[in-house]
């Protein structure tokens, strides 16, 4: 799937937690969102992606990378 | 006239604890204090002649006929006007009181004529009625003197014809335009004998203010004000309770039948939640059900490009799926999958659902909610534990305070915005948050106090900024907050709104609407004390929609309005069965009764009851099956109901995907944009073909009944089971009801609902089970299901669509009232009279900069296309800001929207649109890409 849409999408999430003071909280929001709410091909795609690193293009916030990398 | 078979009381039903006892023509009668003697009789069966009287109305006191006699008072009392006294002893026939009422009709007839035979409505109205009743047989009075029949019939509306010489002033026309639908559309013009019922100002009922609500045809007493249908067809032999197929207010309507020919569809007087009142779409709009365009056999073909050919219901169900498990053997199990359709029943969404999880073994299913309330699902179970409106539409009259926002109802939701206005002309307060001046700003005894012309986008830092003054004025109401809610979560919010970023000043700018309106409009909200939120999709179809949907929780929360009558969140659902295809399971990560797919316990039920294994993990949404498409992943889907070549944003990147799949199955009432993509078309059935229940958006479950043969054969929800057995999934049933027994079953917040009790009661609202066996009118009473209110950080958050030099305007979308969402119906009836072509609103100072004149075509680009349709220009938009809405095809307003969409939910940003606007000599073309071969229909 498109992985500029992917990340976006997961940047979009990042962004609404993000407010959240604590850090781990937000880490753990975001993660549980993706698990709830994406297909398993999506998120195979994003960890993927998140596994190239923080410098992979298109960017994913750090937030929403590590994130998405407690998932594996 | 009224139903064949409705009873009238004359007056409206009063509520009191306070009990009155008298006699009328001997017998004793009990009524609640408030009640008229004509109401009292008619409860004890005692049948007081009336003409300008209806239980829809408020007595008027006008037509003399209903007089009758009271021991120990002098002259004859009109019993319509007259209210019961306890010990009151009534007469409703004497010697006296039949000469006189027999004079009074003679008078009445003397213009009119007596012969029933010559009654427009067969003589079946009242009038003839009433002549009957009181004896009337002949009339002493010549015809040859002054009368009223010469004066021309107003065949102005395409639906009803009104004939003055019919006419007896009663007004009961006028009043049910005032009083029932707030329109104040009708008068009385001329004095004495000259007087008629005028539309407007001496105008015909097409030029007026007249909506076509049809309540003065329902309450005219004689054959002035007639359905046209009913002129041609004749007057209907008998009458089915059913539900309205178009918005989520879900009204219940009386189909009325000649033979198997619908005659008219009349609103419930009986039924909730309309209470009797319709709106010109569900009282008229209803001949596309037979329009020739209407797809009568089932259709395959190999390939898009090649002519339809039409088939044996067998032969294209055994190619549907044939072909799904061709490419379901080929690509893979999550392959393949199918969308729901709010326009479908309860019951047939439950079945596609269950077809895609338990026949296909994935939970690949979507609905159309994906792209209109998706957020408020989500938000309103995030904070409050179930992802529903919390309130009755009933509940709107105990308001003090109501705030519309990202709402028309006038337009989108007319019977129950006919009761909210009926609520603001006794008083309540109203807040207006919108880009557009809608109607309901300033319209006929009701005006905004505050009016918050926002720009699109900035609705979340608004709502901060309301409660950024709820918070730092000491509004809150902290009691309800430490007993409701939770308090951890409420400080963390406190500390987090009341930051300068969020004062009504600080976004003052981003907004574009003044610090002190946002002030004074938060605090009107905050001491309301019953303040109610009604929204729409100008709420929820943003990037931050569902951040909207949680900061609108938090205003009412931290203000107490939750959890009682004329307070809560409300969003008002833009199809009939939004509210109910998400609660029977039709999102791809939730089974019915919204949980997770994930949850074992759950999902062993499932399992239990379907026989078959099940997919702990979530499924593709709309958009992101068009992605998979792309993507080569994901290749044949089963679509019922929905058109989402012309529903979805980005028309081009939603016809590329469905090109690219293997196996499309349409199954609608009409061909449409979608099926010029796909390879199997099935015919649909409209709501008077099939049984079934919606759910409307106060979670109201109300049957659908079939009151003519589906035109191709079958109903919906045999043609899924048909199409799951020839899958080789075995899908039985001998009736809607048993797939209602099953989801009850299943279900807990449906566990007390069969069609048993919704025969009974008339209509149920969920929850309902053994907590709540009637079901539950306010949700959130004492506690919210989730346990303690939840308070979320709804950090405002621009979208990414900006305006530039390029795209200097914002486009925004809505519809109109008697246009629907796309228009696959509406364009298919006389509503088009009123509405023929999508335009673009566009403000005075825009137009001028740009040399349009009202009604010159324009091109409206954006970053996704461009479109081309007639300006309209208007001070009701703002500078900057361009609006109009997408009911035809040929203008493909999804065109030029984008991609965007909500954080949560993939909702789409329909709302926000950068575009230009310039005058053009393009014109309109069909803008959903073709086929590479266009696609004509053959016969074999």
């Amino acid at each position: 799937m498109d992985i500029h849409r992917l990340v976006k999408m997961a940047n979009d999430i990042g962004s609404f937690y993000e407010a959240l003071p604590d850090r781990s909280e937000a880490i753990s929001s975001i993660a549980t969102h993706l698990k709830n709410f994406w297909e398993p091909r999506m998120r195979r795609e994003i960890i993927e992606h998140a596994r190239q690193g923080a410098e992979a293009t298109p960017r994913l916030k750090e937030l929403v990378r590590e994130a998405i990398l407690t998932l594996e | 006239m009224l139903a064949i078979d409705d009873k009238d009381l004359g007056t409206p039903e009063r509520k009191s604890d306070k009990l009155i006892s008298l006699e009328v023509d001997g017998r004793t009668v009990e009524v609640p204090e408030g009640t008229s003697v004509m109401r009292a009789a008619a409860l004890a069966d005692i049948w007081i002649p009336k003409l300008c009287a209806s239980d829809l109305l408020e007595a008027f006191g006008s037509c003399r006929l209903c007089l009758v006699e009271i021991e120990g008072r002098n002259g004859l009392p009109a019993s319509c006007t007259t209210l019961a006294e306890p010990g009151m002893r009534v007469r409703t026939q004497s010697q006296r009181l039949t000469k006189l009422r027999r004079n009074v009709m003679e008078l009445y007839m003397s213009d009119h004529p007596l012969d029933p035979f010559e009654c427009k409505a067969g003589g079946k109205c009242e009038l003839h009625k009433m002549a009957q009743a009181v004896g009337l047989d002949h009339v002493r009075y010549s015809s040859s003197g002054r009368n009223h029949l010469t004066l021309p019939v107003d065949n102005s509306n395409p639906y009803f014809t009104f004939d003055p010489t019919r006419c007896i002033l009663c007004s009961r026309c006028i009043r049910a335009c005032d009083e029932r639908q707030g329109t104040y559309a009708l008068t009385i013009d001329g004095r004495g004998f000259n007087s008629v019922i005028s539309p407007g100002q001496h105008q015909h009922y097409s030029e007026s203010e007249c909506v076509s609500c049809g309540a003065c045809v329902q309450l005219c007493p004689t054959d002035a004000l007639m359905e046209k249908s009913v002129l041609e067809t004749g007057p209907a032999e008998r009458a089915v309770i059913t539900t309205c197929g178009y918005c989520g207010v879900g009204c219940s309507f009386k189909a009325e039948l000649r033979g198997d020919q619908v005659v008219r569809m009349v609103p419930n007087k009986n039924g909730l939640p309309n209470f009797g009142h319709s709106c010109v779409k569900g009282r008229f709009a209803w001949g596309y059900a037979t329009h020739p365009d209407r797809v009568r056999t089932p259709m395959i073909r190999k390939r898009i490009s090649d002519p339809w050919q039409e088939v044996s219901w067998e032969e294209a169900l055994r190619y549907a799926a044939s072909e799904l498990k061709r490419v379901q053997a080929k690509y893979g199990r999550g392959s393949i999958g199918g969308i729901t359709s709010s326009r479908c029943t309860n019951e047939e969404a439950y079945l596609v659902q269950k077809l895609v999880r338990a026949g296909f073994g994935n939970n690949n299913v979507d609905t159309c909610a994906r792209v209109c309330h998706s957020p408020t699902g989500y938000g309103l179970k995030a904070a409050l534990g179930t992802p529903a409106g919390t309130q009755d539409f009933d509940s709107v009259r105990a308001s003090d305070v109501i705030m519309v926002i990202g709402a028309n109802p006038t337009e989108g939701h007319p019977v129950f915005a006919s009761i909210m206005k009926r609520r603001l002309r006794e008083g309540a307060h109203l807040i207006v948050v919108d880009p557009r001046r809608i109607e309901l700003v300033r319209m006929p005894h009701v005006e905004a106090d505050y009016f918050l012309q926002l720009k699109p986008g900035t609705n979340v830092a608004l709502l901060n900024a309301m409660s950024h003054v709820v918070v730092t004025e000491g509004l809150a109401k902290e009691d309800f907050i430490r007993e409701r809610c939770d308090v951890r979560e409420y400080e963390m919010w406190r500390e987090f709104i009341v930051q300068k970023r969020n004062s009504p000043e600080s976004v003052e700018q981003t907004t574009g609407v003044p610090a002190e309106s946002i002030r004074g409009a938060a605090r009107l909200y905050a001491k309301g004390p019953n303040s109610a939120i009604y929204y729409g999709l100008g709420v929820t179809e943003h990037s931050q929609g569902t951040t909207a949907v949680l900061a609108m929780v938090n205003l009412a929360m931290v203000t107490g309005n939750l959890g009682r009558a004329g307070v809560g969140i409300n969003p008002l659902r833009g199809q009939n069965n939004v509210q109910g295809s998400n609660d029977v399971g039709s999102f791809p990560h939730e089974y019915t009764g919204y949980r997770h797919v994930s949850d074992p316990q759950v999902r062993a039920a499932f399992e239990r009851e379907w026989g078959v294994k099940l997919d702990p993990e979530p499924g593709l949404r709309i958009p992101n099956m068009f992605d998979a498409a792309l993507d080569g992943s994901f290749k044949g889907l089963y679509v019922e109901g929905e058109d989402i070549a012309q529903s979805d944003p980005n028309s081009q990147h939603v016809a590329e995907a469905l090109a690219a799949m293997e196996i499309v199955i349409v199954h609608d009432i009409f061909l449409n944009e979608t099926s010029k993509y796909a390879h199997v078309f099935l015919p649909g059935s409209s709501f008077l073909e099939k049984d079934g229940t919606f759910t409307n958006a106060e979670r109201r479950i109300s049957r659908v009944r079939k009151v003519l043969p589906p035109l191709a054969g079958m109903e919906d929800w045999e043609v899924t089971c048909a199409l799951a057995r020839a899958f080789g999934y075995p899908m039985n049933y001998s009736h809607p009801s048993e797939i209602m027994d099953e989801l009850a079953r299943l279900t807990p917040i449906f566990a007390g609902v069969s069609y048993g009790k919704l025969e009974r009661l008339g209509s149920v609202q969920w929850p309902c089970n053994d907590d709540a066996p009637d079901g539950t009118a306010v949700m959130h009473v004492g506690q919210f299901v989730r346990g303690k209110g939840r308070f979320m950080l709804t950090e405002y958050i621009p979208t990414e669509e900006r305006t530039s030099p390029r795209y200097p305007l914002i486009l925004t979308t809505g519809r109109v009232l008697t246009q629907y969402n796309v228009g696959t119906q509406t364009r298919r009836t006389k509503n088009v009279t009123w509405y023929a072509e999508d335009r673009l609103e566009i403000h005075p100072h825009d137009a001028e900069q740009r040399g349009i004149r009202d009604n010159d075509w324009v091109e409206v680009s954006s970053r996704a296309g461009s479109i081309v349709l007639r300006a309209e220009i208007t001070d009701r938009m703002q500078p900057g800001v361009v609006y109009t809405t997408f009911h035809y095809p040929e203008t493909g307003a999804n065109v030029v929207t984008t991609e965007n969409s909500d954080w949560a939910t993939n909702c789409p940003e329909y709302k926000v649109t950068a575009v230009q606007v310039l005058p053009t000599t393009r014109r309109p073309e069909r803008r959903v890409p073709e086929p590479a071969h266009h696609a004509e229909m053959s016969h074999q």
